[in-house]
């Protein structure tokens, strides 16, 4: 039984979240002493991956300097890349392994820990088979780890259960761009933003998630372009937005097919560029028949003429770029939703030239370079399917296995969940993921958890899931491993070391090899070092979609960055797709995709009938294991709010900073309002990012996107009301923390 | 950096607080923040202000120090009190109509923003100006910032003060100046020059 030993009071004791405000040596001290060297290298964080130079001395990093020869944010950080340093000489720093004991977690050599380990995955998978261990990865991992990682699960553990967070974060948006072109990268590098004439931005709030690109959207605008915002709330970058578009949520797909119906009505489209290079237009053409300006305005709240003006915009620009995020990727038709913006961008045939392109906004720190090797549940290196027998046969041969060895593929990452809860799963080996806040409907995931036969994790700090684990192995930090991430863009980069792990923490992919060689797959695993992964992750994704074969560190270094496709030593790289009008699918054509409108896994009605919406706050990120214990991080935002409309707080009584209770069909939650004119009055939004009784993800809902997996977060019905004087009880809050972390 | 100016540009500002938290890291401060960030009016609108001092030709916080501790440079930066000199009367921070100085009660001393005089000096951009995501602070050559579509003044009207700045603040193009008193606005009977 995998279940916390101890309270979460007890555990957070020992383990945090501690808040730290100072740098090592403090602000006044060692600090100010000057560093023994700089090194460039990249935030930790979100997929912008911004360049920065952390400041080292005495293998401890007591600072940063801005980097300012980095091309894509030339010195620009947000607030997380600024304190970034301060995670690292944490004092939560996991230090030596743990396992779980009834009186709590106890140190252990790593010996113990590791055999432990291989023993109880052998067990497990000689009493109920090989495919009742599951492995969950990361898209925070380096691409060298991902690839591992991959492999790891393959060949060591024999299931074909593996999966990574980024189910919950890229995969409506990837499914997508590959059912269209053939490829799951954004079309475009960063460059060319500020050269649109008009930007269509939906369900992307890019001044807190992805807050670099602010400044290319600002400099499109100087440039005379013009902004279109889709989005439930006024995010930061609505400010300045030429058109807004507020959005229902969940209605997004009504309206992107009513903008086609314009363009198509108008006759915007380009027929030259659609019969040349495309397929499926006629049928797309009869899908947007019905959804004229007046039923999408019924549909989304969006008043008919903003509809028109959207569509004749971008249909009468030169230059027309478009960005989603997971506004428009969360929810259960995710996928229909990118197709329906790469329809719009196909139909006006806005992709392939200077200033032109769809393009998705990657969230996590290698939200690209995780998805493209391997750790996805149907996929193996170089964007590969796992079904292919080609690419079966190709990367057989590269690992030196029998083809019938490899797995077929396995469940996505909340379907690995659901298969846990039904005891279908016994065992869970972990990395670089807290589902317990991340993944949605919370206290399911935490009675899952409890399920366990086994569960072992490697994580730096002691997460909320990693309280469930019986073992738990200190691993390293984006700083302590060298190896290439691929940011948003497709710009490859190169994550170079700062500083060794500390105590007896150790470098994951050290860790994963030596897990490899326990399990009596050494010879599979021959790794000593990162470049050695790479070499062979270089092997194993050419030929691929994703083609790294020309891709080496010190390539990386010298142009500061290398756009994949880069199939030979000599190729400068591919910074935007599609330039002479070839995509990646079999017949070479762009294609069309008709998307069918269905309603929310989570319907708003009678008993529930206000939209719930979850997201990001600038200061923190993700489910918050590293930005909740930088003290001035937390500060900036401590507690999660309940933004709120005047008009419907209004009509439960609610003024600013009253405690509301916000229900769905799962949980409760209570908050403080933040009563603000920002946000639909139908809608309500609360950030994601913390646990218990502050988490978010009590409330959403497991519905899934057929095809990419991801969660619906983005929808979900709810009520609220004033909280009660009991429910608002600072003692009781505390209490109902207890029961609900501790049961 | 010769022919850098500082722009100030709310309309950019997307309300990150990167420049309040890189100030602290700068090497003269650390640990202590010089930014001022405003939310506008969160309940009605994300509009929000960062701002850094504007560095007046004729500091009104220096004109009303007793003991002369507030001193400008030859290049225009109005720097912290002298720590031997400040008698943290709190003069300063009463008298700038832009409510920059800070009285810093531990250490009993008025700081202010400096514009990073220790990354200036030696040929570095200031460090709020350098990370902020919307370049809403930046610092810039006056061709970059005049290609953007709002324009760069630095002459304030408070009532009967006229300030010029170092500093410029990016307002709508058809003003020249910024005037925020309502008195600045009204007929009072007489042509105005």
């Amino acid at each position: 039984m995998a279940k916390p030993p101890l309270s979460p009071d007890v555990l957070i004791e020992q383990f945090g979240p501690h808040l730290n405000y100072t740098p090592p040596g403090g602000w006044r001290d060692e600090s100010t002493h000057p560093a023994e060297k700089l090194v460039k290298t990249h935030c930790c964080f979100c997929g912008q991956q911004c360049g920065i130079q952390l400041k080292v001395r005495e293998n401890t990093i007591i600072g940063f300097e801005p980097w300012e020869d980095f091309p894509f944010n030339k010195g620009m950080l947000c607030p997380k890349g600024v304190k970034r340093y301060m995670q690292s000489s944490h004092p939560d720093r996991l230090l030596q392994p743990l396992m779980r004991t009834d009186q709590g977690f106890r140190p252990a050599t790593w010996d113990e820990a590791l055999d432990l380990t291989v023993k109880r995955i052998r067990e497990i998978q000689t009493k109920y088979g090989k495919d009742a261990v599951a492995i969950y990865g990361g898209a925070s991992l380096s691409t060298e780890k991902s690839y591992l990682l991959g492999k790891f699960a393959r060949l060591a553990v024999g299931t074909r259960h593996i999966d990574y967070n980024g189910r919950l974060c890229m995969v409506s948006a990837g499914t997508a761009y590959k059912l269209a072109f053939g490829v799951d990268r954004s079309t475009i590098p960063w460059e060319e933003i500020p050269k649109a004439n008009t930007l269509f931005v939906i369900g992307a709030n890019i001044g807190d998630c992805a807050p670099i690109t602010t400044d290319y959207i600002w400099r499109c605008r100087d440039n005379g372009g013009r902004l279109i915002v889709a989005d439930p709330r006024m995010t930061p970058i609505t400010r300045n937005a030429d058109l807004y578009l507020p959005v229902r949520p969940g209605t997004d797909l009504a309206l992107l097919l009513a903008m086609l119906h314009v363009i198509v009505r108008d006759k915007l489209e380009d027929r030259d560029f659609i019969e040349k290079y495309t397929t499926g237009w006629s049928e797309v053409v009869a899908s947007v028949q019905d959804y004229d300006p007046r039923t999408a305005a019924e549909m989304t709240g969006v008043p008919p003429d903003a509809i028109e003006k959207a569509a004749q915009w971008m249909g009468k620009s030169d230059r027309v770029i478009a960005m989603h995020a997971r506004g428009l990727e969360h929810q259960s038709k995710g996928v229909e939703n990118c197709l329906g913006v790469i329809n719009i961008m196909l139909a006006l045939g806005k992709i392939g030239r200077e200033g032109c392109g769809p393009t998705m906004i990657t969230g996590q720190g290698n939200g690209q370079g995780g998805r493209e090797h391997g750790q996805k549940c149907d996929q193996l290196p170089g964007q590969r399917s796992l079904t292919d027998p080609a690419a079966r046969k190709y990367i057989a041969e590269v690992w030196g296995i029998a083809e019938s060895e490899l797995p077929q593929p396995g469940l996505s990452a909340q379907e690995i969940m659901n298969a846990i809860h039904a005891g279908e799963i016994k065992a869970l080996f972990s990395l670089c993921f807290n589902p317990l806040v991340s993944l949605p409907d919370s206290n399911f995931t935490r009675e899952a958890l409890t399920k366990l036969e086994f569960f072992g994790i490697i994580d730096f700090f002691m997460s909320e899931t990693a309280r469930y684990a019986d073992v738990v192995l200190p691993g390293s930090l984006q700083e302590e491993e060298e190896g290439l991430a691929c940011s948003a863009e497709g710009r490859v980069i190169h994550w170079v070391p700062s500083v060794s792990p500390p105590g007896q923490a150790r470098r994951d992919s050290e860790i994963i090899v030596d897990l490899a060689q326990r399990l009596g797959r050494g010879d599979k695993f021959p790794f000593h070092s990162p470049r050695e992964i790479l070499e062979e992750l270089r092997i194993a994704s050419k030929g691929g979609v994703a083609d790294y074969y020309g891709i080496t560190y010190e390539k990386v270094d010298a142009q500061k960055g290398v756009f994949w496709p880069c199939p030979t030593l000599d190729h400068p790289g591919t910074p935007r797709l599609f330039e002479d009008k070839k995509f990646y699918t079999s017949d070479g054509k762009a294609h069309f995709q008709v998307t069918n409108w269905r309603p929310s896994g989570d319907p708003v009605d009678q008993e529930y009938p206000i939209y719930l919406t979850t997201g990001r706050v600038v200061s923190q990120y993700l489910s918050g294991t590293q930005t909740r214990r930088i003290g001035a991080l937390v500060e900036q935002y401590p507690e999660p709010r309940v933004e709120i409309h005047p008009r419907l707080a209004e009509q439960h009584e609610i003024k600013e900073g009253d405690f509301v209770t916000v229900s769905t069909r799962r949980d409760e939650l209570t908050l403080q309002a933040s009563v603000v004119r920002t946000i639909r009055p139908d809608t309500v939004f609360i950030p994601y990012h913390w646990p218990g009784k502050r988490s978010a993800n009590r409330l959403t809902h497991r519905t899934l996107d057929p095809r990419s997996k991801i969660p619906e977060f983005k929808v979900s019905a709810c009520r609220i009301r004033k909280a009660s004087e009991l429910e608002t009880s600072t003692d009781d809050r505390e209490a109902r923390h207890d029961i609900t972390e501790g049961r | 950096m010769f022919g850098f100016e500082f722009y100030v540009d709310p309309s950019r500002c997307i309300g990150c607080r990167s420049c309040l938290q890189a100030c602290e890291e700068c090497e003269t401060h650390r640990g202590k923040s010089m930014i001022q960030f405003d939310f506008i009016d969160r309940p009605s609108t994300i509009s929000t202000a960062a701002y850094v001092c504007w560095h007046c030709d004729e500091p009104t916080c220096a004109q009303v120090c007793p003991a002369d501790a507030i001193k400008k440079g030859e290049d225009g930066i109005v720097h912290s009190s002298l720590k031997p000199r400040c008698i943290a009367c709190n003069n300063c921070v009463l008298a700038c109509p832009f409510g920059i100085p800070k009285m810093m009660e531990a250490e009993q001393q008025m700081m202010k923003c400096d514009m990073c005089y220790d990354r200036t000096s030696v040929g570095k951009r200031p460090m709020c100006a350098t990370v902020c995501p919307s370049q809403a602070l930046a610092y810039i050559t006056p061709q970059e910032a005049a290609k953007r579509p709002t324009r760069p003044s630095n002459v304030f009207n408070f009532g009967n003060q006229t300030i010029k700045t170092k500093v410029f603040m990016m307002v709508p193009a058809q003003f020249d100046s910024l005037s925020l008193d309502v008195a600045d606005y009204i007929w009072e009977g007489k042509e105005n020059a």
